[in-house]
């Protein structure tokens, strides 16, 4: 176990090891969005009461999940790193926060684009929606904090001190937003929480939502491997890699 | 399927414009973190092998001045 | 000779203790000089008040439905402004590097630094709060709970806000990412606190909201005084 976490330290072993893996990846997101979109897009039955405009849930879901799920991630490579100082969970943090802000945009935009057809507005104090937007400032935060110190090293691991601190405070902040949604809009229907969802809606839903987590692995594996390169650029392993490839 | 035509299915049952707006901003957003990821490694890539001919240049540059 | 061994036979017993007295000592009568700091949060409290009935209506009934809401983010703002200079000074004349060299827990010393800010804005703002309340005029029933709860919430946002402070006390321009980093931590202690006013308004007594409140104040004491500590340990050694 311990020699385990300790290999999987050494950029040199995580760059070898994710070459290997990144295709894998690559090609599962693919399959399984192209097949996820299809099947979403075209062949799961309407909604009986949003119609098509339903079919926004395909994106709108796994861009969440992925959203939150990216924070719990940052906070875990920012525990390795702090713990352990392992430099790799760190490129791993700095490259999983903009992606992470990204699907936060993403899960915003749709789901106020959703809210057009179901609400009539571009936007609504809905609880979700109100924690999405909490969330992207949370992403704002650490993002920032980590290009504003001169040195690498403390941007680094003031960034994963915010990142542990705010994925301890999103179940609070989750929790208190829904709390407040309930008390001012009691009866009010939000749009991703239905009673009973057929099952012809929820493959596709959940083709996507493994798609979107495989294309974040491999986009993370992908830019650590550049982030490796970058920050071991002196390194001897790097320079003959640099050397052999041309 | 749940469209009758290619018509149909583009017009979403008249939510075309919420539906394709939402499906084409993820799609451009997740394609354009994969053109970013790419064009960063080619970039860097380039980076570093420029910085290695220099060094080894150099290196022989001076090889030649020791004799 | 005598002072040293009078040094040495106190520091087993009562060492931390003293040494929380004295931080918190130096840290009352340093900021009792620098009235201003103190002052200044609370001008902005009132400034931040009577801006909102010129730039809405004086409309009694209007204001008196949003008055909870908007004492609790004025509070919470002027809290914001005054995180700035909690470890600034410090950090300045170098006394945070001898605080991080004392052979005391920096989470406890920390605690002590963050009690002291909480006393002299915290506290002050939430008995400020009612007077401002009663210019908005606030519904009669709710006056004590809104001291009550941004009392106990103010010294939640101290806390939190103290780990924002902390992490950008080394930056030149810190301020505004300070913002940035604090703001969306906030969020629960303002909802559950401008929702004690609303609930006592509402004749519900808000005792639930406090107890939640209290709650987050615990969660924040065993949490922060750590995440401060470290975050200052970053800063300094750059």
């Amino acid at each position: 176990m311990w020699a385990f976490i300790h290999k999987l330290g050494s950029p040199k072993w995580f760059y070898d090891i994710s070459e290997r893996l990144q295709p894998w990846f690559w090609a599962a997101a693919a399959l399984l969005i192209l097949v996820g979109s299809v099947w979403g897009l075209a062949f799961a039955p309407a909604d009986y009461q949003q119609g098509n405009s339903f079919r926004i849930i395909y994106v709108h879901v796994p861009a969440a999940f992925l959203a939150q799920s990216i924070f719990v991630g940052l906070a875990v490579a920012a525990l390795v790193f702090m713990v352990w100082k392992i430099k790799v969970a760190d490129m791993a943090a700095a490259v999983m926060a903009p992606l992470g802000a990204a699907m936060t945009f993403i899960a915003l935009f749709s789901g106020s684009v959703w809210g057009v057809p179901t609400w009539g507005t571009w936007w609504m104090w809905d609880a979700r929606l109100t924690s999405m937007l909490i969330l992207l400032f949370l992403y704002f935060g650490v993002i920032a904090l980590r290009g504003a110190f001169a040195s690498r090293d403390s941007g680094s691991r003031a960034a994963s001190v915010l990142a542990m601190v705010g994925v301890i405070n999103i179940p609070i902040i989750k929790y208190s937003v829904d709390w407040w949604y309930t008390l001012h809009q009691p009866a009010s229907f939000t749009i991703t929480s239905r009673p009973s969802m057929p099952v012809e809606m929820w493959w596709p839903l959940l083709l996507m939502v493994l798609g979107f987590y495989s294309f974040f692995i491999a986009l993370t594996l992908m830019r650590t491997r550049s982030e490796i390169l970058r920050r071991e650029s002196n390194k001897r392993w790097v320079r003959d890699l640099v050397r052999e490839d041309g | 399927m749940a469209f009758d035509s290619l018509q149909a299915f583009l017009a979403m049952g008249g939510h075309a414009p919420y539906v394709w707006t939402a499906w084409c901003v993820t799609a451009a957003l997740m394609l354009g973190s994969l053109v970013h990821a790419r064009a960063e490694r080619r970039s860097l890539l380039r980076d570093l092998k420029r910085r290695e001919r220099r060094a080894r240049s150099e290196l022989s540059r001076e090889e030649v001045d020791d004799t | 000779m005598q002072v040293s061994e009078s040094m040495t036979a106190m520091e087993p017993r009562g060492g931390l203790g003293v040494a929380i007295a004295a931080t918190v000592r130096r840290d009352l009568i340093l900021m009792l000089r620098r009235r201003s700091e103190i002052i200044n949060p609370l001008v902005f409290f009132a400034l931040v008040i009577t801006l909102f009935p010129l730039g809405i209506s004086p409309d009694p009934d209007l204001l008196a439905t949003i008055a909870p809401g908007l004492l609790w983010v004025a509070a919470l703002l002027a809290t914001l402004l005054s995180l700035d200079s909690l470890f600034r000074a410090d950090f300045d004349d170098g006394c945070l590097e001898q605080l991080l060299l004392a052979p005391q827990p920096l989470p406890a010393m920390v605690l002590a630094k963050v009690a002291v800010h909480w006393l002299l804005t915290g506290l002050p703002l939430a008995l400020m709060a009612p007077v401002l309340g009663l210019m908005l005029s606030l519904p009669t029933g709710s006056y004590l709970m809104l001291a009550a709860s941004l009392a106990l919430g103010s010294a939640s946002l101290s806390l939190i806000g103290a780990i924002g402070a902390a992490l950008t006390v080394g930056l030149s321009r810190g301020g505004v990412l300070l913002s940035l980093l604090v703001l969306p931590l906030y969020i629960p202690v303002l909802i559950f606190g401008a929702g004690a006013v609303q609930a006592a308004i509402l004749g519900d007594g808000g005792m639930a909201h406090l107890a939640i409140l209290g709650a987050l104040l615990a969660t924040a004491l065993m949490l922060a005084p750590w995440a401060i500590a470290a975050a200052l340990r970053i800063s300094i050694n750059g």
